[in-house]
């Protein structure tokens, strides 16, 4: 399936990435190609087929719902970029 | 008198070992041999993070222990760590300019396994960005050469990847051993294009915590050695359960080592008529046809199998990665650690920080990966790629009804010179054409160096085995390692030769 320009520059605003108008056709041909490509799983008849959801069939393990870690908010914003009184900083959000 | 450097980088992990148990040499001796091999072998470019300080500091360590009489299964072993675990106090970058400045405050599972066994960091290895790529070459920090070249031909070629700079460092004997992680062939084609041992075990079987994600469903830790019982020795300080990584799998790890040994009499081995590809070199063709021989007269009965969803594997591989990689690599924002690219609000600071902290490959499987999860198209890419991810299971477990192990070769190529193959991607996923079918499956894989190409370059061969069975996968490696007597040193080794 061929994506287009605006294709290209919808899902880039959904990833949050941004893309330079210049690199637009060119993304979209090379997303175009991956996706044709990929396509030819259509041909293959998966009625009836669940979706794999794990290697070795194991029930995943539960554990008590109790705090087990925390408590070093240092630690934790060490590395951040901006840190504010022991938050993490951002841009003004609401005016 | 003291062995020479040279004679110390190129011991195996099990050389080590024997000889620091006869106080032939220290840890701390070894260890210094191994930095400076690692400082020679700098134009290779393996390594992002040198730690030649910790490197010694663990050393002393090391033989601290063995002074009192206690002696860790990997004592005094020189590692080389894939720059995607993370490591307290070291830096961590993935390959990723996404990353600048982070320094984890914690140690992935597995590293802390294996500095618990008593080994020794040298340093970070250089990789494709987020372990996305099959030549290194996607690195932020840029390419890694191998240590090998074309006798007669100076261009420098690719160690492959992601794992490249650990197989690099292995290879050019700037370690005796690595860890990697293998998502798609990431651990098996490098060690296949480097001449050394890779191994990928089950999923499940070494924890992922602490290393940085790509595809959840597909990571795997595993180690890159120069030999099958050195991979042995490294996997078996690298498994185990970890309540921290909920897809670990709690089932005992039996004794690798034990497994080595002895003839391949009562196996049977599949060889799977899909993995014969139109346009496959003729030599790669012809090696896979004396593996075949060898393991026929190792006493292994050969059975010609199908895996008739074998062609599917890469297209739905290049569904599942990137869907998983756009989710995982959604927290980097510029927030909480790494880059921040400003912008006049918070969307735009976002958009600014990924578009440019990552690089085009990491772009390109985030996009593809946000457009397959995207309204509307999630069930006819992703839940369908899902779907003959259970066909590709199912063939291979109706292959092991009545095989124990499945030989193929692990590339379809021989390395390929720095610089080829980017301008295309589809070209640069064919890289793992023969590795990627296992790895949706979650099985165990190796590749074992089997021979050189007619332009004087590694080979290797690939035996996948039933999940959890990483013992007949390395009895059968062992086997095939004995008969192929592959002895052949790169170009470049740290040290001289």
């Amino acid at each position: 399936m061929a994506v287009d320009r605006a294709t290209v520059a919808r899902i880039a605003k959904l990833a949050r990435i941004r893309v330079p108008e210049r690199d637009l056709d060119a993304l979209a041909g090379e997303l175009s190609n991956i996706l044709s490509w990929i396509e030819q799983l259509s041909e293959l008849d998966t009625e009836g087929v669940a979706p794999m959801t794990s290697v070795v069939a194991v029930e995943l393990p539960r554990r008590a719902d109790a705090v087990t870690d925390g408590g070093y908010p240092d630690k934790v914003i060490a590395n951040a970029p901006e840190a504010v009184h022991g938050f993490f900083a951002v841009p003004k959000v609401i005016e | 008198m003291a062995p020479a450097a040279s004679e110390l980088t190129d011991l195996t992990i099990a050389g080590a070992r024997a000889a620091l148990a006869k106080g032939e040499m220290s840890a701390r001796e070894l260890t210094e041999a191994q930095i400076a091999a690692v400082e020679a072998a700098r134009p290779l470019n393996a390594f992002i993070t040198e730690t030649p300080e910790k490197a010694l500091m663990m050393a002393e360590a090391s033989d601290a222990r063995r002074r009192a009489g206690e002696v860790r299964p990997l004592e005094g072993i020189p590692l080389a760590i894939k720059d995607l675990f993370c490591t307290e106090g070291v830096p961590t970058t993935a390959g990723s300019h996404i990353l600048d400045g982070f320094t984890p405050p914690y140690e992935s599972s597995v590293t802390a396994k294996l500095w618990e066994s008593g080994a020794v960091m040298l340093g970070k290895t250089n990789l494709d960005e987020f372990a996305m790529g099959s030549s290194n070459m996607t690195s932020y920090f840029g390419a890694v050469e191998s240590p090998w070249r074309r006798p007669g031909d100076d261009r420098p070629l690719v160690p492959g990847g992601s794992s490249g700079g650990s197989a690099a460092a292995v290879a050019a004997r700037c370690a005796p051993g690595a860890i990697g992680t293998d998502t798609g062939g990431s651990i098996r084609q490098p060690a296949a294009f480097c001449g050394i041992v890779g191994m990928k075990p089950t999923y499940g079987r070494c924890s992922r915590w602490g290393v940085v994600a790509f595809a959840s469903s597909l990571d795997q830790p595993g180690p890159l050695t120069r030999t099958v019982r050195d991979a042995a020795i490294l996997l078996g300080a690298m498994a185990g359960h970890d309540p921290k990584d909920s897809t670990s799998v709690d089932t005992p790890v039996p004794d690798y080592e034990a497994a080595l040994g002895g003839d391949a009499r009562g196996l049977k081995i599949g060889i799977p008529r899909e993995y014969r590809l139109d346009g496959t070199p003729p030599e790669i063709e012809a090696l896979w046809r004396q593996g075949i021989e060898w393991l026929k007269h190792a006493g292994a009965e050969i059975r010609d199998i199908s895996l008739p969803h074998t062609s599917y594997a890469l297209p739905a591989y290049y569904i599942i990665a990137p869907a998983e990689a756009s989710s995982n690599l959604a927290r980097y924002d510029g927030v909480r650690y790494g880059l921040r690219v400003p912008g006049a609000d918070l969307t735009e600071m976002y958009e600014n920080t990924r578009g440019q902290g990552f690089g085009a490959e990491v772009k390109r499987r985030v996009l593809i990966g946000t457009y397959v999860l995207s309204a509307g198209y999630y069930d006819a890419y992703y839940n369908k790629a899902r779907r003959v991810r259970s066909l590709i299971l199912r063939d291979f477990t109706d292959a092991f009804e009545e095989v124990d192990a499945i030989l193929t070769p692990t590339a379809p190529s021989e390395a390929f010179a720095v610089g080829e193959k980017m301008d295309d991607p589809i070209a640069m996923y064919l890289n793992d054409v023969f590795t990627v079918p296992a790895s949706l499956a979650g099985l165990p894989g190796i590749s074992v160096p089997a021979g050189l190409s007619a332009s004087g370059l590694p080979l290797g061969l690939q035996l996948i085995g039933r999940a959890f069975d990483e013992e007949t996968v390395l009895k059968v490696a062992g086997v095939l390692e004995e008969a192929a007597g592959f002895d052949a040193k790169p170009q470049f080794v740290a040290g001289g030769r």
